[in-house]
């Protein structure tokens, strides 16, 4: 049942919110143990969370418009007295002192937080395997990873755990694993959802978004989560406009660009004019293009003019990206001194108990990234590396402006590949970082982006497009996922 | 692989963002991070002088808010989380002393 549908029976008295969540923790602990979508299970807090919506339902009071919807909460919101951990060692057992806006958004609009789910440990990967408590596995096949990091996320959606989950997006962590899962994942543009609450990874890239099984889900959920926040300095203020009444308005007339730099060996390429010396970014897999070729058939057929686009510097995002957010990272995680909270391992004095904190408490990649930032940020190498990488943030605003003169969306691949196996890129950084080269752009223009199930790759999995568009663009992008939703293929099959 | 990181200024970055590392994690983070620069090639070898550097994607001026009193976090709430706590305080080990 799709989260609009049980909000609607249960506003209307139908089903219960207690019956609905009964049956949504069932299938979690029927199947978690096999998926570890969850760090933890909130079963009796959900309980008492559905009781009070039917309280209210059967009172008349008004109830919100995803009443009794359960949702799984990427572990690193905050939830005030119930452990949030980044699957790191170093927040193990750690109890918020208060909610993320988010999840007081969700819980004002009558949603049921089921559970915490897991991630790539404070969100620094592509596989949700660097979690210190296990892999999360993917629900259309258990020997592969189901991307990240809100791979917990994106897994408990398609494994029917949650119709709707929350994730965090700092380079396609909500994007990746929603395609590599066959779910809908929306990035929202910088700023539209507040960040207090979600714990920092690197804080001009990082935004919140929803993941759902289907459009109109994820746009209900991000109507519920967005809007202006006084506790967010960065938060968007002013109206905007809505995203669930529009999104049965179809495409007809809406200009679609394929980006020739994420599309290579696409048909589409070969026939455009003017691309001569165009540089694409490599190792986006053919079975992906041609999902991508299909996809922009399918807008045609609806109505759109898709054209070929150039976006020189896209190419460049995954280098800039790798510079910046790391740096950011590197400043974020100095807070983990082992003083105020998380874990601390004593010693003599106050800087070596920091170091033994830090050291024991991290995992292998957050500490990679902490190191790559401050070698980017440390003296003698800011100019070259980190202050290019800004510059570079600069070339992209401007490209992309200007490709969005010309066109309403930009069409492109979410993820390069189908879903990996467990194990096949973790002994290489770069090859897992890869992974995010389509993903990146939109994080350092702070636009948004959505990905959405668009049929099967040449093994059966699941394929997600990418359409992407200006600032505050979420109410046509969400159209146009509507309009690709129903004319998806079969494939990529129910997990 | 190209040597862009040598196993010295890896442990100076290392003392700069507090973490410790064996002889056999230093050489891998050495060969690791080097790949991620050698990657990173394009963007050093940019000429972007004539472009200003973005490190915000909205342009921000300050934020501020009214002057005026609001409640705080809980203080025992939050003492609870901390790993050593005295009189109502965080407490530490000496911080005088030699560094690490």
């Amino acid at each position: 049942m799709t989260a609009l549908g049980i909000a609607a029976v249960v506003k209307s008295g139908e089903r219960t919110a207690l019956d609905v969540v009964d049956e949504h923790l069932a299938r979690i602990s029927q199947r978690d143990a096999e998926i570890g979508a969850f760090n933890l299970v909130l079963a009796d807090e959900a309980r008492t969370a559905a009781r009070e919506v039917d309280a209210a339902v059967s009172r008349g009071d008004a109830v919100g418009p995803l009443a009794g919807v359960p949702v799984a909460l990427k572990d690193n919101l905050c939830t005030r007295g119930v452990p949030t951990t980044c699957s790191s060692r170093m927040l193990e057992g750690w109890r918020p002192p208060y909610d993320a806006t988010v999840v007081q958004r969700l819980r004002a609009a009558g949603a049921v937080i089921v559970g915490k789910t897991n991630l790539d440990e404070f969100a620094m990967g592509s596989s949700t395997e660097n979690s210190a408590f296990g892999p999360t596995r993917n629900p259309h096949d258990t020997e592969r990873v189901p991307g990240g990091s809100s791979g917990g996320s994106a897994a408990a959606v398609a494994a029917g755990f949650a119709p709707l989950a929350l994730g965090s997006d700092t380079g396609g962590s909500v994007r990746q694993p929603a395609a590599l899962c066959g779910v809908v994942g929306l990035k929202p543009t910088y700023g539209a959802v507040s960040r207090y609450g979600l714990v920092a990874f690197a804080s001009s890239l990082d935004q919140i978004g929803p993941m759902a099984a289907n459009v109109a889900d994820a746009a209900a959920c991000f109507e519920a989560i967005s809007g202006h926040d006084p506790l967010d300095s960065t938060s968007i203020d002013g109206a905007r406009d809505p995203v669930v009444a529009g999104l049965g308005q179809g495409v007809d007339g809406l200009r679609v660009g394929l980006v020739a730099e994420l599309c290579a060996g696409s048909a589409r390429l070969q026939d455009a004019d003017g691309l001569d010396g165009v540089s694409a970014v490599e190792g986006v897999a053919a079975d992906v293009i041609a999902r991508v070729d299909a996809a922009a058939t399918a807008l045609e057929a609806a109505g759109a003019a898709v054209t070929v686009v150039s976006v020189p510097s896209a190419v460049l995002g995954l280098s800039a990206y790798y510079l910046v957010a790391p740096a950011e990272a590197s400043s974020n995680l100095a807070r983990y001194d082992g003083v105020r909270y998380g874990l601390r391992v004593d010693a003599a004095n106050a800087a070596e108990m920091n170091v033994n904190s830090r050291t024991a408490g991290f995992g292998a990649e957050v500490k990679r990234r902490i190191m790559l930032g401050t070698y980017a940020l440390s003296a003698g190498y800011y100019d070259a590396f980190y202050g290019k990488a800004l510059r570079v943030r600069t070339l992209m605003l401007r490209e992309f402006a200007a490709a969005y003169a010309g066109v309403d969306v930009l069409l492109g691949p979410t993820a390069p590949t189908t879903a990996f196996e467990l194990g096949a890129k973790t002994a290489d950084p770069l090859l897992m970082y890869l992974n995010d080269v389509c993903t990146i752009p939109s994080n350092l223009t702070g636009h948004p982006a959505v990905s959405v199930p668009f049929g099967g790759g040449d093994d059966g999995l699941p394929v997600g497009v990418q359409l992407m568009g200006p600032a505050l663009s979420e109410p046509v992008l969400l159209r146009a996922a509507a309009v690709l939703e129903q004319a998806a293929p079969s494939g990529g099959g129910a997990p | 692989m190209s040597g862009r990181i040598t196993r010295d200024e890896a442990a100076h970055v290392a003392r700069l963002a507090r973490l410790r590392f064996s002889d056999e994690e230093f050489d891998e983070l050495a060969t690791q991070l080097s790949a991620v620069l050698d990657h990173a090639a394009d963007v050093e070898a940019l000429d972007v002088t004539d472009i200003a550097p973005t490190s915000h994607p909205h342009p921000l001026v300050n934020v501020t808010r009214a002057d005026e009193v609001r409640p705080s976090l809980d203080r025992d709430e939050v003492l609870a989380q901390a790993p050593s706590v005295d009189d109502g305080q965080f407490r530490v080990p000496p911080i005088l002393g030699e560094a690490p």
